[in-house]
């Protein structure tokens, strides 16, 4: 367990004619290597929650808990929490200031305080990290490309050597090749280091590829908070908050309208299609299917971590087995 | 942590002073502020007082709001109450050393403290009762005779409009760059003077190149739309005196003219 909230709330403007609530009563705990998905539409309080877990914003009340520790406590180390949490703010590349890419990315671990030679090392792997390869270091930061600026970026946070990494719309004004680059890259960091992930985005289709887990934000408060399969089955909910379910989701609720036995459960282009490929009595090609652990384990807490009714229960694929049940999902509501 | 600066802040109420016209409130606030230096006796500023409470009361404005823009004077406060206690001549009342405080001195520095606390009140219950849209339209249109003189009244009301714009959100920018920093270990609060003022270069490089990019953003955006200056150019909400701009026109004169009286009373 790495990150840990308790009745969080937060309150913009405290005692003005502006008062407003940006978080109430946030309760939720953030296991070690997990992939998060984050949502809500603008002004849900998103942004607030993922500053609070690093520090940068106090919470008005409520407890938040890093390793076991509360950081709310006076006396706190702040900036080896920042350095635990690493934080990629929205549109990272404004932040760039240094005369070239090597200098900016050393900034973090410079006020780290730690030898210069460790620094170096620190900011060569950041940025071979983000694929930026040694012909890049000695350009200024802003003669790049608006992707390799914000590759930069991440790198600067990257340097940093995070337990944890936020990412706030990484990919908000990117084209869709770097979009995927980007993403590429925050998944690997996942499946090779372990580290866990938290991303905020407005693509569900991007949160519904990624994320094991997924937390929707509405008005301040945590609406949902379950694997993406889950969440994405209450779709009608979803757009009544100003959100959305992947596109996929509806072509399978169509075809459920039409009597097509598919399971509801299906998020990616990729399931959907093998899906139908099987309805219509083709095995789908070997190996296009992507294969990964953190899927799989995804999958079999979908199907114990059912605590909401479901609206149909019917036709999961896989059986479930509740001995192999240890993480991921339902724990999160004690 | 930069928010705190009420001087300048709009707060959003419904009241009889939020509904006046913006060439009304400017008028009452220079004819207030002139009253306040034909004050010189404390009859004067008792009138002044009054006057500024019941406009306060009028404003529905939580006092404690209003107070906070006078944090920003303090040290202007304190050190001209403090010259004009210890440095002006005449009968002493206390004397220690070369220190001495005066009869005159007191009394200057008391009228003093009163009024810079009226100034800095007055000017802010227009602002908080006035948006910075409607001020800048007031400035022009009450100003455009000037135009006849050659004067650009129209650009630089323009000019004024889009700078106030442009605080809060190079205040917000600021505070998310900072922020950004901050997430990347940077210290803007530890540290002597000169480390303090290199700690402020990750924060004012990024600052000024998006201040550069919004500017040249928003010159593109008003081009796009046609923006030629003012000639030619009709209003949305033309401004237009109603029979509240007159009753509170009179009521400020009335209040100079009483101003003026008292001058002569004691």
């Amino acid at each position: 367990m790495s990150i840990r909230a308790v009745n969080l709330c937060h309150v913009y403007g405290q005692g003005t004619a502006l008062e407003q609530y940006a978080l109430k009563n946030i309760n939720l705990e953030i296991g070690d290597g997990q992939f998060i998905g984050l949502i809500g539409h603008t002004g849900s309080g998103k942004s607030t929650l993922i500053q609070h877990f690093n520090g940068l914003l106090k919470a008005t009340s409520g407890e938040l808990f890093y390793n076991g520790e509360n950081i709310c406590a006076p006396g706190y180390d702040m900036k080896k929490l920042r350095s635990k949490v690493g934080l990629v703010f929205q549109y990272p590349e404004h932040q760039l200031f240094e005369v070239d890419v090597f200098s900016d990315v050393c900034f973090g671990p410079k006020n780290l305080g730690l030898s210069e030679e460790e620094i170096r090392e620190r900011a060569e792997e950041a940025l071979s990290l983000v694929g930026l390869d040694e012909s890049y270091y000695k350009q200024s930061p802003f003669e790049l490309s608006g992707g390799q600026k914000r590759r930069v970026a991440i790198a600067g946070v990257l340097a940093m050597h995070p337990e944890v990494l936020i990412l706030d719309e990484p990919t908000a004004g990117l084209d869709p090749k770097g979009r995927d680059e980007i993403l590429g890259e925050i998944e690997k960091l996942h499946r090779e280091k372990n580290m866990t992930i938290i991303l905020v985005s407005h693509s569900m289709e991007d949160v519904a590829r990624y994320a094991d887990r997924l937390i929707v934000m509405n008005h301040g408060e945590k609406m949902f908070d379950d694997t993406p399969r889950n969440v994405f089955r209450h779709y009608r909910e979803l757009e009544a908050m100003g959100l959305a379910a992947p596109q996929v989701t509806y072509i399978v609720q169509a075809l459920r309208e039409q009597g097509i036995p598919i399971d509801d459960g299906l998020i990616t282009v990729e399931e959907a299609r093998d899906a139908i490929l099987r309805l219509v009595g083709k095995e789908p090609a070997a190996g296009s299917r992507k294969v990964d652990a953190a899927e799989e384990r995804e999958e079999l807490a979908a199907e114990a971590g059912k605590k909401a009714p479901a609206k149909d229960g019917g036709n999961s694929p896989l059986s479930p087995d509740g001995a192999e049940l240890t993480e991921t999902a339902g724990k999160d509501e004690g | 942590m930069l928010r705190e600066v009420t001087l300048g802040q709009y707060y959003p109420v419904d009241s009889v002073l939020h509904r006046l016209d913006p060439r009304t409130k400017l008028l009452g606030t220079l004819l207030f502020i002139i009253s306040l230096f034909c004050t010189d006796n404390f009859l004067g500023y008792g009138v002044a007082a009054l006057f500024l409470a019941a406009v306060i009361r009028l404003s529905k404005v939580p006092f404690k709001f209003m107070v906070r823009g006078l944090k920003a004077v303090l040290v202007l406060l304190l050190i001209s109450v403090s010259f004009n206690l210890f440095l002006t001549p005449g009968t002493a009342i206390v004397q220690i050393g070369f220190i001495k405080i005066t009869w005159e001195g007191l009394r200057i520095a008391v009228f003093m403290a009163l009024r810079l606390i009226f100034l800095v009140l007055g000017s802010s219950v227009m602002t908080l009762t006035t948006t910075p849209n409607e001020l800048t339209d007031g400035l022009e249109k009450g100003l455009g005779f000037l135009k006849k003189v050659g004067v650009p009244v129209h650009e630089v009301a323009m000019m004024m409009s889009i700078a106030l714009r442009f605080i809060p959100i190079l205040v917000e920018e600021a505070d998310k760059i900072m922020k950004a920093q901050m997430a990347r270990g940077a210290d803007f609060e530890s540290g002597n003077l000169i480390r303090r003022a290199k700690s402020m270069v990750p924060l004012l490089v990024p600052l000024f190149i998006s201040a550069f990019r919004r500017a040249t953003d928003l010159a593109m955006a008003m081009e796009a739309r046609c923006y030629r200056g003012g000639e030619g150019r009709t209003k949305m909400k033309p401004l237009h005196y109603k029979k509240r701009d007159r009753i509170a026109q009179l009521a400020i004169l009335l209040y100079l003219a009483v101003i003026i009286g008292t001058r002569f009373v004691l």
